[in-house]
């Protein structure tokens, strides 16, 4: 980061707080969310669930793309609890050109809304396509991957819940292992999700060697924002996967969302890292590194492993296993970089 | 009407060959149809295709069961597919080879035609002479116009040279002038 | 210009003519010649402004259109069989969202069992998408319908299928006058869509419907159809003025005066029905035939007028649904329901049997002599078809009844041979 901001690096260590906020940051960085003017893609009214990580991540995402794009943006959406609680008939929460056709096909009708602008000589109108997982990783996985094998001009955002919550939390291939969802219920021998299943979807779409690939959280707004403005300056396609906690989904608090994102990190059970034609270039380091235990335990999706008496220490540890071997892959316990 | 069918393998240039023949046909102010026996297009298979010739609007779209006349650009086509089904003895047949029709073992079946309406033509040797390749078809369409008359060799060059321009055109005229000679003569 | 040319290569140079700026590709027999010829035509630089998109599926084929023309581009695509239905979703989608994009429908059977001939199985599983569907009877009109079809879709922002019967018209070489741009470009005006995705006048499409107002959401929908039936007569009408032929329009009658049997059909089987009933009215046959243009928005009261003398209705139709009998002729039931006038339904041409002369003759005579059943298959081997029902009855682990049928079609031939 810039020189500026290394001046203020001590105060990002005290202990006990994550609100530092924006006092600390230099002017240029600070959240434009405290601006009476900011800009504004999601306006409130929505009819989101308290605490909805979705809700959250869009709107900072799409902010930051609305800021970037000079007000020149339009989105397309999956199917999908987003589309569903911003587009409440006949209101809406959409203050740009919005677009949804269908479940699986977000990523194709944003390619043809990217040639359309071409054609219509609107190449300055930007174009984000976005969807839930399931929307995503399952049912718009080929429109996706056609997209991206054409590199056509679309930042396609991925809000992953890790299952279908618009219809009532069933698994999706991001439903990580040992999860309950309605379709994987917590009976059994091994209840909740089985292991060894499932896509890891900002893998595959480096594999695809498009120009950026990015994960992000809704813990770390500003390190969202900055990818987003990072993908923006790029023309082909670009991918962001965002970690939105789902309270409903998860059974977590309403007020945990943020916490839960947070310990997903510094668990390693999410690494957050930046590539560039399929090559990673950038992660973001793990701050204070904490069992998986701590992000699994609050969450009622997982209770089962810790049934008073009979946990699941040999499916705990394997979810720890999985974290360690992120944190070695994406090499998540290095120097930190100044904010 | 007068309905040709022409006999071949994938590869041959079975369904070009129909199509020249309509484009000739096109351009005598004559109305054609052309078309394929509509299939999976494999190479060496037996293909046929099928050309309508009439000088009012083509209006019927039943394949051709009875065909005025037949080409057949492969005679190893002869051993393994009724070539001659419907058709007439007041027929015409045109085969791509330089083969005597006692060699190819039909002179019994072609003594039953006008003399002057059965003809065989080494297609492929002339192909190879002048166009460098053992494509027919240019030369097949001369010997057709050659013995049924329902074509002037003029339109024949005239649409081998829309088909084909330039120099690949220039050598398949010159291929079907050969083959015209051969057949006008028979 | 009048050419020598194949139906396809027509229809894509008439896209071409059409001025589209977004063309999206999807490789499916028979409609493939479509696509490949407007591409080259792209790549070589012979459509300003145009992009040519090669998608993943027919599914993400629809898709991009639906995109294009939602930013306000004019979209085309084109398809057949397995491909309509892989992109259905997207096929009910544009249409509720009202984007006028025009798709070619290479006609083709839908598999089980694979089959790559024509028949209107594809057509017909999405007449009620809420598109129009419109039918060439030939290839000239094929070009002319897809010339009217993009100024439709765009005055009434609903899309238009063109469907041509696969290989029997996307494949036939044929004399075709293919327009020249001064024309179409007199006839077509530049798109101007009544909803756009705009950064300086942002609206949100696609929003979610619930009960309070679906119904009229739907209501509208069907009242578009009802404005194309009005519309497409007069966009032919005008299309005759700049083109100087008569194309299009709902029904085209053909020697219906006077004619107690009365065929009815859709597409190219027209042409050989038109040979048919000379032949018959010579023999002093009092027979005509009405070819059905636009099936979609179906023309109840054009049909009951050209149907109003007749005393039989064959319906020739190349779909069937199962359980039922014919599609086309439960809809023409419906128009002439006011009459006592008997519907009959001949199903034909399926998977690409061929409609001969001699079996559609048959049949218009039977009719007329009161002797066909309401529902008949044309050319139906019933042989085959009893001895499998027979095979099937007698043992439970029957086999697969395609296959089946090809073995026991083959040992015939060769019995018949020996």
């Amino acid at each position: 980061m810039t020189d500026e901001t290394a001046l203020q690096r001590v105060k990002f260590y005290q202990t006990g707080t994550h609100t530092v906020g924006n006092r600390l940051m230099n002017e240029a960085r600070r959240s434009v969310q405290a601006s009476m003017d900011r800009s504004n893609a999601i306006t409130s009214g929505h009819r989101a669930c308290q605490g909805c990580g979705e809700a959250l991540g869009a709107r900072y995402a799409l902010d930051a793309a609305l800021r970037a794009s000079d007000g020149q943006l339009v989105a397309v959406n999956a199917t999908g609890c987003l589309e569903v609680f911003t587009t409440p008939y006949p209101e809406t929460s959409w203050q740009i050109p919005w677009l949804h056709s269908l479940f699986g096909n977000a990523p194709a009708v944003a390619t043809g809304v990217a040639a359309g602008m071409r054609r219509k000589g609107r190449a300055d109108v930007r174009v984000v396509a976005q969807g839930g997982d399931g929307g995503t990783t399952d049912i718009g996985f080929g429109c996706l991957s056609g997209m991206f094998e054409r590199n056509d001009d679309v930042l396609y955002i991925c809000y992953d819940n890790e299952a279908y919550m618009n219809t009532g939390v069933q698994r999706s291939s991001a439903t990580p292992p040992t999860a309950r969802t309605a379709t994987t219920p917590a009976v059994g021998d091994a209840p909740g999700n089985i292991f060894g299943t499932g896509k890891n979807l900002p893998l595959i779409a480096m594999a695809h060697n498009i120009p950026y690939v990015a994960t992000a959280n809704v813990a770390d707004l500003h390190d969202l924002e900055d990818k987003v403005t990072t993908a923006m300056a790029i023309r082909g396609s670009r991918y962001i996967h965002i970690m939105v906690p789902c309270p409903l989904g998860w059974g977590s608090a309403s007020d945990a969302t943020i916490h839960l994102a947070r310990m997903a990190v510094e668990s390693g059970l999410f690494p957050l890292f930046e590539a560039e034609h399929g090559q990673v270039t950038r992660s973001k380091k793990i701050r204070r590194r904490v069992p998986v235990e701590d992000y699994l335990r609050p969450q009622r999706r997982f209770a089962h492993l810790f049934k008073k008496g009979h946990e699941d220490t040999e499916r705990i540890a394997r979810l720890q296993r999985m974290a360690d071997a992120n944190i070695e892959r994406f090499n998540l316990l290095g120097e930190r970089e100044a904010p | 009407m007068f309905q040709v069918r022409i006999h071949g393998r994938g590869g041959q240039g079975v369904v070009t060959a129909a199509e020249l023949l309509s484009i000739a046909a096109f351009l005598e102010g004559k109305h054609a149809q052309a078309f394929p026996s509509f299939g999976s297009e494999r190479m060496g298979a037996p293909v046929v295709s099928f050309c309508r010739l009439d000088d009012k609007e083509i209006r019927l779209r039943e394949p051709v069961t009875a065909p005025n006349a037949v080409i057949i650009q492969d005679p190893t086509l002869l051993q393994s597919v009724d070539v001659f089904q419907g058709l007439n003895c007041d027929g015409f047949i045109l085969i791509n080879s330089t083969r005597t029709f006692e060699e190819l073992g039909i002179a019994d079946f072609v003594a039953e035609f006008p003399a002057h309406h059965v003809c065989d033509v080494g297609a492929s040797e002339l192909a190879m002479k002048h166009v460098g390749r053992p494509v027919p078809n240019a030369a097949l369409l001369a010997g057709f116009a050659a013995i049924s008359g329902q074509l002037h060799m003029a339109s024949v060059e005239d649409a081998i040279r829309q088909k084909f321009p330039g120099a690949v055109g220039e050598a398949n005229v010159a291929a079907a002038r050969a083959a015209y000679e051969i057949a006008a003569a028979a | 210009m009048l050419k020598q040319t194949e139906g396809s290569q027509a229809v894509a140079e008439a896209i071409a003519l059409c001025r589209p700026e977004v063309v999206c590709a999807y490789p499916i027999t028979p409609q493939t010649h479509i696509v490949e010829g407007v591409g080259a035509l792209v790549k070589a630089g012979k459509v300003e402004n145009c992009e040519f998109i090669n998608v993943e599926s027919e599914f993400a084929a629809l898709s991009v259109a639906i995109g294009a023309s939602a930013a306000g581009a004019r979209a085309y695509t084109a398809t057949a069989s397995q491909g309509l239905l892989f992109m259905g979703e997207a096929v009910y989608n544009a249409a509720g969202l009202g984007l006028p994009i025009v798709m070619t429908i290479g006609n083709r059977a839908i598999g089980a069992p694979i089959n790559i001939w024509n028949d209107h199985t594809d057509s017909m599983s999405m007449k009620d998408s809420g598109w129009i569907q419109l039918f060439a009877e030939t290839n000239q009109e094929a070009v002319d319908l897809h010339i009217q079809a993009f100024r439709l879709a765009e005055e009434l922002s609903c899309p238009v299928m063109v469907c041509m019967d696969g290989f029997i018209l996307t494949h036939a070489y044929e004399r075709i006058d293919v327009p020249s741009q001064e024309e179409v470009d007199a006839f077509l005006p530049p798109y101007d869509p009544i909803q756009v995705l705009d950064p300086a006048e942002p609206y949100s499409i696609g929003a979610m419907v619930g009960p309070e107002a679906f119904t009229e959401v739907r209501y509208l929908a069907h009242e578009k159809q009802l404005q194309a039936l009005r519309r497409i007569p007069e966009i032919g009408a005008v299309f005759k003025d700049v083109f100087g032929r008569q194309s299009g329009g709902l029904i085209h009658s053909y020697r219906t005066e006077g004619a107690e049997t009365i065929a009815v059909a859709l597409g190219s089987v027209n042409g050989t029905i038109k040979e048919v009933i000379d032949g018959m009215r010579e023999d002093g046959a009092a027979v005509g035939s009405v070819s059905i243009c636009s099936f979609r928005p179906f023309p109840s009261a054009e049909l009951r007028a050209a149907l109003a003398g007749a005393k039989h209705v064959v319906v020739i139709e190349k779909s069937l649904a199962p359980g039922l009998g014919g599609i086309v002729a439960s809809n023409i039931r419906l128009a002439l329901r006011e009459t006592t006038v008997p519907v009959y339904t001949v199903i034909a041409g399926l998977g690409g049997r061929p409609i001969t002369m001699s079996s559609l003759r048959e049949v218009l005579e039977a009719a007329g002599n009161g002797r066909l059943p309401e529902v008949q298959f044309l050319d139906l081997d019933h042989g085959a078809v009893e001895h499998e029902i027979l095979r099937a009855k007698q043992t439970r682990r029957a086999g697969p009844t395609a296959e089946n049928i090809l073995r026991n079609l083959g040992q015939s031939a060769v019995v018949g041979n020996e």
